[in-house]
């Protein structure tokens, strides 16, 4: 392009730094020279991704349970030890990978649908309604969004603590906090919220539903209003174009939204690992955090290593499948301009 | 639109129309009002009591049994005077270390993540899917084993840094291999840095794990946002004269920025409570010197097990974040709807 040969005469240099921006008006004729140095940048970068994770990878093909003692960065050795040990007997209790994986499921896919299901209607009405006390509302609603989950760690655990279902002997139940058994007689729990997936992931959604509300309002500001009153018009009631016009027009947001709540949820391990005690309602990535010690020698790296892929790798394919769409959410928001 | 039709009561009544915005948020509401606000009421309560761990068993009900003494703002007078029983406690050196961990973080991936993603817009670019895809492996790789494997990497005795910094020395002619203590040694490298606090190179270690973790969502935001600015703003300024380096500083930049801002604000507020990697990582050690609010929290709970403490703890962060909040939310207006 006649663009670019206003510049042949400069430095090299200089040229590079000039590189085009925009991506489109260089034509397709990216002259060689530039192309293999911004390859060279690329692979460069490339590099410095791929360092840790290859560093990973090599770990879990390794048959030794001790780190590296040189920087291994291509596998030496192709073993599938651990990724054997950790499919047959992720942790010292009786526990399979299948329950673990199912536990993290039920985890991640719960928390993330029910968060979602709440917040969709919030987040239509702070985009779309003026009314009073709005603004103080949504301070209420997107401060947990900064207020780290920690901070409520103990009164949500006493919340879920209280409760609990006891026998009480002679065929009597208690559903406390409603009903206790008689004065003088421990019963015995038989479940207790505090210690089930279920108490955890009410826990949880308190973390998720404030992200979801921020993620769906982004995106429903971005739909035109012009489509709403259009449907207004035509004598649609403010429901019906919540259901019948918005709704629709936000499934690929929903989704993307569900699927980052699913992603965090999938990778917490905080909360359950205070909540829960029984190794049969333990999660994958609890099994992650349980392997690493205090100190590196503790950390059986190859198990380790292998864990975190399998942890990892599951989203990793989905995040790169939905890439697209997960870009156009989290920028949706932002560029309405 | 066929399938609406007109309905009798389309004109609805004032109060259907004023009560609706409600009626939209009710779910949200009930469900926060029980997980969200009913514990943070309960922590407002707690932190100004002396609630220990034997009172624990008394669960919800315990505030009213009695048995809990009032202290005043004791709790709150210790943590700002540091009169709190643990060591290398200072609440203000951990406040401005906090914000400055998370101002330094977000002004090193926003830069890098815009350049990046100006890199991979280049057209013509080969194998250009490629990267997009390898670039975005470390958003989806859990915080904790990206902190596990970093602190691995940094180990003193056989680290892989210390080792390709070995590497990299002896290429330009020494002999002894380093050694950086990269996790335990508490002299800051630059003692100007930061006033009021030592930077330890635990610090630089963060920094150099945290950018790994942290530009490439930003890269993930500064592609969409490259992707939707017009693309005859680009051929108008080629055909008055602009150069390439003018192109970028006054079309590329201006119209990244609406993207870019309430991008770095979400780094920022993710940095400023990035509990899960600094606790990993470091700790909060060398002698707290890397400790930030969250992890101090966590300790109180976890360890140290000053209830009481913790709950006044975790008010303060409460009271920090909603200023964080306002202020950026005027930045950004997030919260502000689409008429608006």
């Amino acid at each position: 392009m006649a663009t670019n040969a206003k510049y042949q005469n400069k430095n090299v240099i200089i040229r590079f730094f000039n590189m085009n921006t925009s991506g489109e008006t260089a034509g397709r004729d990216l002259p060689l020279w530039r192309q293999l140095l911004l390859q060279l940048l690329t692979l460069i970068i490339t590099l410095e991704v791929l360092f840790p994770i290859m560093y990973i990878v090599t770990m879990s093909l390794s048959s030794k349970t001790t780190p590296p003692s040189t920087l291994q960065l291509i596998p030496q050795e192709f073993s599938p030890v651990a990724f054997q040990q950790v499919l047959s007997r992720p942790t010292a209790n009786p526990v399979s990978f299948l329950e673990l994986l199912r536990n993290s499921f039920f985890l991640s896919f719960g928390v993330g649908a029910v968060a979602l299901l709440v917040a969709v209607s919030a987040a239509y009405a702070f985009s779309r309604f003026q009314f009073k006390m709005r603004q103080v509302m949504m301070v209420l609603v997107f401060i947990p969004l900064l207020m780290p989950a920690v901070g409520l760690a103990t009164p949500l655990y006493l919340l879920m603590n209280s409760f609990r279902i006891a026998d009480c002997g002679k065929g009597i139940m208690a559903f406390i906090p409603i009903t206790t058994c008689a004065v003088g007689v421990t019963g015995k729990v038989l479940f207790n919220l505090r210690d089930s997936l279920l108490g955890v992931g009410i826990a949880m959604v308190a973390g998720a539903l404030p992200f979801a509300v921020w993620n769906l309002k982004g995106y429903l500001d971005t739909i035109p209003k012009e489509l709403e009153e259009a449907a207004k018009i035509d004598g649609a009631d403010a429901n019906q174009v919540f259901f019948l016009i918005v709704l629709p027009l936000a499934v690929p947001q929903l989704a993307v939204t569900f699927f980052l709540g699913f992603m965090g949820h999938w990778q917490e391990f905080a909360l359950p690992w205070l909540f829960l005690s029984k190794p049969g309602d333990y999660t994958l990535a609890m099994t992650l955090y349980n392997m690493t010690g205090q100190y590196a020698s503790s950390v059986p790296w190859n198990r380790f290593a292998a864990m975190a892929v399998i942890v990892a790798l599951p989203v990793a394919v989905i995040y790169i499948a939905l890439q697209k769409y997960i870009t156009g959410g989290l920028t949706a928001g932002a560029v309405k301009g | 639109m066929a399938t609406l039709t007109a309905s009798p009561g389309k004109k609805s009544s004032h109060f259907g129309r004023t009560a609706l915005p409600y009626l939209y948020l009710f779910p949200a509401f009930l469900v926060m009002a029980v997980i969200t606000f009913y514990p943070l009421l309960y922590q407002v309560v707690v932190s100004f009591t002396d609630f220990q761990t034997k009172d624990l068993r008394l669960g919800l009900a315990g505030l009213n049994t009695g048995v809990l003494h009032w202290i005043g703002a004791k709790n709150y007078i210790d943590i700002l005077t540091g009169g709190l029983p643990v060591q290398n406690f200072e609440f203000f050196r951990i406040l401005i270390y906090n914000f400055w961990w998370a101002i330094t973080t977000t002004m090193t991936h926003v830069p890098a993540g815009i350049l990046i993603a100006v890199l991979l817009n280049t057209q013509g670019l080969w194998l250009k899917k490629i990267y997009r895809a390898i670039f975005i492996l470390p958003v989806v790789v859990p915080p904790l084993v990206v902190a596990t494997v970093w602190k691995n990497i940094f180990d003193d005795q056989y680290g892989a840094m210390n080792q390709f910094l070995t590497f990299v020395t002896h290429f330009f002619g020494a002999v002894d291999p380093v050694h950086l203590r990269w996790m335990t040694e508490y002299a800051p490298p630059i003692p100007w840095l930061l006033p009021g606090g030592p930077l330890p190179l635990a610090y630089y270690a963060m920094m150099i794990a945290n950018f790994w973790l942290g530009w490439p969502f930003m890269v993930v935001v500064a592609t969409g946002a490259l992707q939707s600015i017009p693309k005859d703003l680009y051929e108008a300024a080629e055909i008055d004269g602009a150069t390439n380096a003018q192109q970028f500083w006054n079309i590329t930049l201006p119209l990244l920025r609406p993207a870019m801002i309430p991008a770095s604000i979400y780094g920022f507020t993710t940095s400023f409570n990035l509990f899960s990697f600094v606790y990993f990582m470091t700790g909060g050690g060398p002698a707290r010197s890397t400790e930030i609010l969250v992890t101090f929290a966590y300790d109180l709970v976890r360890n140290l097990r000053l209830f009481g403490a913790a709950a006044a703890f975790a008010v303060i962060i409460f009271g920090i974040s909603l200023v964080v909040f306002l202020i950026t939310n005027r930045i950004t207006r997030a919260t502000s709807t689409y008429t608006e």
